[in-house]
């Protein structure tokens, strides 16, 4: 599983950040850092979920 | 269960579906919309849209060209048999289904003697959106806004963005009050004040000034008219349940539902026009937000699928956002009059702040401007029911 953010749609709203830390962290600066790229099989569910629920839909998952 | 006939075809019904395929539902799924449009996400209308940043496409929901469904769009559902599962639609046909999901959402509330005079608009759907960008694309040079919420408000940004002048008339005496409380709601009025935008509160509208051709003004209460050509009334939406009535369904500003979402056997709501038994907040609850819709859409749609037995409660905290301008305000929980406020990082003064809510010691809330980490963060406190007191420290420490 590979996490794409397209930054250009990308508004920090963060939501992504409280379903799933380990993988999205917004920072102070207010942008978005995905701090696994290619996160473990069993965080899918919560990626999965970040995906929807972004306002922006923004985040894609390949794989 | 063999058919699935979802009403509505907005964010709170495509999420219906698609949970339905996700859950591994087989049978057929039918999405019915009154507008002929592909599905669309309707927060860009009062951003992207108007300002001319985005082309209309741009705005349709991802996916839904792959979702196994069949679309029956541009037809509208007239009336509801409960008992028999069926809907009417004003073609003239019936559908039939083992399931129903009501998700029609909620119309824009007009001002009274305006229908039809042209240059007043009001900003709900796509075709709303589009109307007012072509008149400001048209040459458009003043704007009235009524009502300073958050519709109201994310319009004047927008048009302020243009170089419109923009006028925002606010009955209340201090815009989003109720939501908001009087300091951070006074602070939203300054933030538009210092885009240029003259903001009128405290004075009601009398009607509307036209010629001809169309509008001219806004006639305010205390006998100012403001001169306008284009007016956008932004005073909130009610539930479009009108094709319900006589449905024998429970209808009380909304569809009521119980607490897993049902309306009737078989029969499940989702959306602006849901009402539900909140436990979490003890009392029946309608929410008007782009993640409610999300989440009541994926409830409803397994609500169907399970038998009772299997019934959850939806419980969700309520969350929203809006942009205006450069700023970002977003809420988690609910808020009321009287609430203790309490700024914790920033300040109102830099319009970069963190504020928790709290009523009688119990932490109902947390608004951020411009501060979304926080804002997520003591959010995972509302969920695990911490004191006012708690969620201070902890806002102080984030």
């Amino acid at each position: 599983m590979r996490v794409v953010v397209d930054f250009d749609l990308c508004e920090s709203n963060a939501v992504c950040m409280g379903i799933a830390p380990e993988v999205f962290e917004v920072r102070d600066d207010d942008f978005l850092y995905v701090l696994q790229e290619e996160p473990a099989e069993e965080l899918r569910p919560k990626v999965e979920e970040a995906a929807r629920r972004c306002p922006k839909q923004a985040i894609t998952i390949e794989g | 269960m063999d058919s699935i006939a979802i009403v509505g075809a907005s964010l709170g019904g495509v999420t219906a579906a698609r949970t339905l395929r996700a859950e591994g539902f087989a049978g057929t799924v039918t999405v019915v919309d009154a507008q002929p449009h592909r599905p669309y996400d309707r927060p860009p209308l009062s951003k992207q849209v108007l300002r001319g940043d985005w082309d209309a496409d741009r705005v349709l929901l991802p996916g839904t060209d792959d979702l196994d469904v069949t679309w029956r769009l541009g037809v509208a559902a007239t009336s509801l048999d409960v008992a028999a599962r069926t809907v009417a639609l004003d073609d003239g046909t019936e559908l039939a289904a083992d399931g129903i999901v009501i998700a029609t959402g909620a119309r824009a509330r007009t001002l009274p003697g305006t229908d039809g005079v042209a240059g007043v608009h009001v900003l709900r759907t796509l075709d709303d959106a589009l109307a007012v960008r072509d008149a400001l694309d048209g040459g458009a040079t003043r704007v009235v806004v009524v009502g300073a919420g958050f519709i109201g408000a994310e319009v004047a940004a927008a048009c302020r963005q243009r170089d419109v002048a923009v006028a925002m008339v606010e009955a209340a005496p201090v815009p989003l009050a109720r939501v908001l409380g009087d300091d951070i709601g006074a602070m939203m009025a300054d933030l538009h004040r210092d885009h240029g935008v003259d903001v009128r509160l405290g004075v009601g509208v009398d009607g509307i000034e036209g010629d001809g051709d169309g509008v001219t003004g806004v006639r305010l209460a205390d006998g100012e008219v403001l001169p306008a050509d284009v007016v956008v009334v932004g005073i909130g939406v009610v539930p479009d349940t009108a094709w319900l009535e006589g449905s024998g369904l429970t209808l009380d500003d909304g569809v009521v539902c119980d607490a897993g979402l049902l309306a009737a056997p078989g029969v499940t709501a989702a959306g602006d026009l849901l009402r539900w038994p909140s436990t979490r907040y003890g009392e029946v609850l309608r929410i008007e937000h782009w993640e409610h819709a999300i989440q009541s859409g994926e409830a409803a749609a397994r609500r169907l699928l399970a038998d009772d037995g299997r019934a959850v409660a939806f419980d969700p905290i309520p969350w929203f956002w809006t942009d205006q301008y450069d700023r970002k305000l977003q809420l988690a929980g609910r808020t009321g009059a009287g609430d203790d406020v309490e700024v914790v990082e920033g300040s109102l003064a830099e319009r970069r702040f963190v504020a928790v809510y709290g009523r009688g010691g119990r932490f109902t809330a947390v608004l951020g401007m411009n501060r979304p980490r926080h804002v997520v963060q003591l959010r995972a406190l509302l969920e695990q029911g911490a004191t006012f007191d708690e969620a201070v420290g902890a806002g102080r420490g984030l």
